[in-house]
């Protein structure tokens, strides 16, 4: 049957549902791609003055440290291998390439191309990091620069760069609370940190791996967290408070002073989750609400690309106070030059190698840089103006929800709720998400435990159109359409993927069939079949 | 341009005034400003934030990054012999062309089904690690080979239950601060010192220490000094008598020549991936990697992420999926195994696409040839009367330590007299291990040309004469 693809496009002025197929190539994977004797690259090799000074001398390596079989790699020429990459890469959805809304909570805004520019010049991608001081003053000028830019956008006094991610951040900042209560002499005493459900639960794993017991807060049945649940959690056990806000609801805390303000009476320090900073930013900082410590995802607010899951970057920053307990070393000034500032007794020490991921750091410092104040001003209203657009569309879809804070605004995100629609005809949260791919879009449902019922968090950041908006509101509202009247087709779901729908989980969670690289997947094909 | 027009901002979209108004129209606000109401007024930042002006046009950002970047020296213009961590080695230009594919540097988190592309990458990138370590399970890369060191002694310990782990020095003092910290309050740290005159692991400090409290033995080889030891059997035996965890650190760029740590006994396996295919970008190119046998009892203590392979509904087809996800803190918070997060995917897929474009006999030949070029370069300097080099008599792979006690200067002069010659000198040991009087560690890779080792020996000859 031939369609009239005008129907896929643009009809007055509305954007229509996209013919979308991913890419399908049935890429082999690569062991079976090997062609034994061809090579990829060839490498630069000994002058033969060399090897004859030197000699044989893999014969100097002690007998039982000399490699005996060589590494069953593939061989493969240098275009197949480029070409399967390639094949793989399109079987994959940046969000340079989809409306990237459905991710909520992870700010998946657009990854300027100038950043990735800068960030591969030699100045950067060709400098050790252990380098004389004076060799690498550009890039510590740029730590010291961007780390100016931070403390004006969280009203904190000192940041280090060292941690790789938000996680990483979140843990910096928990050793950190560890420390100062060492110093204190109270560490012992003070080992309970309060979290609520709705912050990233990094905040409790990462409290936890810092040797802290967590208790977990929910909010009042209207969303809005609990001011009367976190005085009856506070005691002299209490180390801190490690909290989001806006929480991943999308709901700002509008009592965050007060949690912070009962923290500091119960003797604990609070830190400030702010992955969520993306509609904030400009509009009310951190300090200013009394916080000790915060952190941002160079990746989500900062606008640097997330690498299907890194590297990121993340900035710990502390008030004055607890900056000596920062990770060693931090970027100093004398007036002259820059400096890496290793003396720091109290310091927690290292978190990570070297300073951080500076490439990352260099990219978020030239994005601040192109917006200036009143741009990452207008970052965040619109962030929020899209966020709340993407709202009212939303809940014009029968089956869908936002459950608390009726009647309110969102800061930049919203977790939604498809209970109505799964209890109308038995197609989850999950199912929707299966079935967007057939469009071209991601979705993600939330992190567990599911508090809102059959949850999807979207986030649609200032970097989309209203345009694009609508076409991910439609898609949703097409879904939720076939549901009711084709839920075979949601159910068997994706269509148009790359590949077909999983089922048979056994193989993911069973220690018999599970198999996380090919050699022990060829080596429990082969038990199968002798069995 | 007209000062009283607002910009638009071409990362802004809906920046653009009408757009702007007819969305606050349909959400039925007059303002922005309204949609912040849950922010308390005294929370209010008043006024605009007090940050330098923007540069708004690309050739002007690129102008002043430039400029501040063009102050650093890069090991491009100048000879770098620094390692210690962060190694310069060829960096395959398919490798580059992949990592900055769009669809892989800007995705994130996506299903099997929107991103099968990344979760084949890097069931391909740990499967290609399998082969090379000959363990069946690796994990999608942690942050760097710090935080798979650290988090190998942690699994370790909740295996065995305990909470001591010995750790056999030479060790870098700045993965040592990261350990100990990490390993806060649950692990106390025990480091065992090393020979001091051939640079070995010391067996007797071992045996002195190691008891049925001890959950981790943990070493690295080659060093952190570049020693190849060959005592890892003996290690492991001991720790295995004990009813310890036998954690052995390693580089994957060594396994083309080396025995790999699962050979002699490891039973955790960890590194960093930097030498596969990434720039040294100023320590921004590290990963990290955990391996083990595929046993229920190891799998189930990894925080991170692991790739599946997993049948779809079509006979045949290739899935992939996430395996025993109930043991992560995405499932299940602070009940889950340390945490996983964003770390570094992306140079994973990049490691894969080195190992792909090697094969056997590249890796292999790499294994060779910078034995080759590093051995060369320690005899060339062994030449200049007063240094001694290598300091040890031991096999090493890459790095070697020079002493300079001999030449009667410091470490520190004689490399900031290089720095005039156009060379980064090796890392200066001796603050880090006074006890090897006045050392640096030189690190000599494939990508070292003969006239450039020439070079370093006869700046070193004449700064020390």
């Amino acid at each position: 049957m031939t369609q009239d693809i005008r129907n896929y496009r643009i009809t007055e002025g509305k954007p229509n549902l996209r013919r979308f197929h991913q890419a399908r190539w049935d890429e082999p994977i690569i062991f079976e791609l090997n062609q034994p004797g061809q090579r990829g690259v060839l490498l630069p090799r000994a002058a033969a003055e060399i090897k004859e000074e030197v000699g044989d001398v893999l014969a100097s390596i002690p007998e039982m440290m000399r490699r005996k079989q060589h590494p069953a790699l593939p061989e493969i020429s240098q275009a197949q291998v480029l070409r399967h990459y390639l094949r793989l890469s399109q079987e994959n959805l940046g969000a340079d390439l989809n409306v990237d809304i459905g991710q909520g909570t992870c700010t998946m805004k657009y990854n300027p191309k100038v950043n990735e520019q800068l960030a591969r010049l030699p100045g950067i991608a060709e400098i050790h990091p252990l380098q004389d001081e004076k060799t690498i003053q550009g890039i510590l000028e740029i730590m010291y620069r961007f780390e100016a830019v931070l403390k004006e956008i969280s009203g904190m006094d000192r940041f280090s760069f060292q941690s790789q991610a938000g996680s990483q951040s979140i843990y910096t900042c928990a050793a950190i609370m560890r420390a100062y209560h060492q110093a204190n002499g109270e560490a012992d005493q003070r080992d309970e940190v309060i979290t609520t459900i709705f912050s990233h639960p990094s905040n409790a794993a990462c409290a936890k791996v810092a040797g802290y017991k967590v208790i977990t807060l929910y909010p009042e049945s209207n969303g809005y967290p609990d001011l009367d649940a976190l005085k009856a959690a506070v005691s002299e056990r209490t180390a801190g408070l490690m909290i989001a806000n806006p929480e991943d609801t999308g709901i700002f805390n509008p009592y965050i002073a007060d949690f912070v303000n009962v923290i500091h009476e119960a003797g604990g320090l609070s830190f400030y989750d702010q992955a969520n900073a993306n509609g904030i930013l400009g509009i009310t900082r951190a300090r200013d609400a009394g916080f000790d410590m915060c952190h941002f995802n160079l990746h989500k607010t900062f606008a640097t690309p997330h690498g299907c899951g890194g590297p990121g970057g993340g900035a710990a920053g502390v008030s004055e106070e607890l900056a000596k307990f920062l990770p060693t070393p931090v970027v100093g000034f004398d007036g002259k030059k820059y400096f890496l500032d290793y003396d720091r007794p109290e310091s927690i020490g290292k978190v990570r190698s070297f300073y951080g991921v500076a490439p990352v750091v260099l990219k978020a410092y030239a994005w601040a840089m192109s917006l200036g104040a009143d741009g990452l001003r207008e970052v965040a209203e619109v962030a929020v103006l899209n966020n709340n657009y993407l709202l009212k569309k939303m809940l014009e879809i029968p089956g869908v929800s936002a459950p608390y804070a009726e009647g309110k605004h969102r800061i930049e995100q919203v977790r939604y709720s498809w209970q109505e629609l799964y209890e109308d005809t038995g197609i989850s949260s999950e199912d929707i998400g299966l079935r967007a791919a057939d469009f071209g879009l991601h979705y993600w449902t939330s992190h567990h435990p599911f508090v809102v019922p059959e949850p999807n968090t979207l986030e649609p950041t200032e970097s989309y159109t209203k345009d694009e908006i609508d076409e991910y509101v439609g898609v949703l509202r097409k879904i939720a359409e076939e549901a009711r009247t084709n839920p075979d087709l949601v159910k068997s779901a994706p269509h148009n993927s790359t590949i077909h729908r999983i089922d048979d989980h056994d193989t993911l969670d069973n220690p018999e069939k599970w198999a996380v690289t090919w050699r022990a997947y060829q080596r429990k094909l082969k038990q199968k079949k002798n069995r | 341009m007209d000062k009283n027009k607002p910009v638009v901002y071409p990362y802004i979209p809906n920046s653009e005034p009408a757009i702007k108004k007819q969305m606050l129209e349909e959400i039925g606000v007059e303002s922005i400003d309204t949609l912040y109401e849950d922010i308390p007024e005294t929370l209010r930042l008043k006024g605009k934030m007090d940050l330098p002006e923007p540069l708004l046009s690309e050739p002007d950002l690129i102008r002043h990054v430039e400029k501040i970047l063009g102050q650093n020296a890069t090991c491009k213009d100048h000879l770098n012999f620094l390692g210690a961590g962060c190694y310069q080695h060829f960096v395959p230009a398919v490798c580059d062309e992949i990592n900055g594919r769009s669809e892989f540097l800007t995705a994130y988190a996506g299903e099997p089904y929107d991103d099968h592309g990344r979760f084949q990458a890097l069931f391909e990138y740990t499967s290609m690690m399998g082969e090379l370590l000959e363990m069946d399970v690796v994990n999608v890369p942690t942050y760097d080979g710090f935080q798979a060191s650290g988090t190998s002694i942690r699994m370790a310990c909740r295996l065995t239950d305990r909470k001591e782990a010995l750790i056999c020095g030479p060790i870098n003092p700045d993965k040592l601060s990261m350990i100990k910290n990490y390993c806060l309050p649950d692990i106390s740290i025990k480091i065992m010192d090393f020979d001091h005159e051939n640079g070995h692991i010391s067996l007797g400090e071992i045996e002195k220490s190691i008891s049925k409290r001890t959950g981790a033995v943990y070493f690295e080889n080659p060093s952190y000094l570049g020693v190849i030891t060959a005592l890892g059997e003996k290690i492991a035996d001991l720790a295995h008598k004990y009813g310890a965890e036998c954690i052995v650190g390693t580089d994957p760029i060594t396994l083309g020549v080396l025995t790999p740590p699962s050979q002699y006994g490891a039973d955790i396996v960890c590194g960093d991936i930097q030498s596969l295919g990434m720039h040294i970008q100023f320590g921004g190119g590290q990963a990290g990697f955990i391996a083990t046998r595929d046993e229920e009892k190891y799998l189930m203590e990894y925080p991170s992420r692991l790739f599946g392979i997993t049948p779809t509904s079509v006979p045949g087809e290739y899935g992939f999926g996430d395996v025993a996800y109930e043991r992560t803190s995405f499932a299940i918070r602070e009940q889950g195994k340390e945490w996983v997060g964003t770390a570094s995917a992306l140079w994973g897929i990049t490691a894969g696409v080195y190992l792909a474009l090697m094969g056997s006999q590249g890796m292999t030949e790499i294994g060779e040839v910078i034995m080759q070029k590093s051995h060369f370069a320690a005899r060339k300097l062994s030449e200049i009367e007063g240094l001694k080099s290598p300091a040890f008599e031991s096999p090493y792979f890459r790095e070697f330590v020079v002493n300079f006690d001999g030449t009667g200067k410091s470490v520190a002069e004689i490399n900031t007299t290089l720095l005039d010659h156009g060379i980064f000198g090796g890392k200066d040991l001796s603050q880090e291990y006074p006890e090897l009087g006045n050392s640096a560690l030189y690190c000599v890779t494939e990508l070292h040309k003969q006239a450039d080792i020439e070079k370093l020996a006869a700046a070193v000859k004449e700064v020390v004469l």
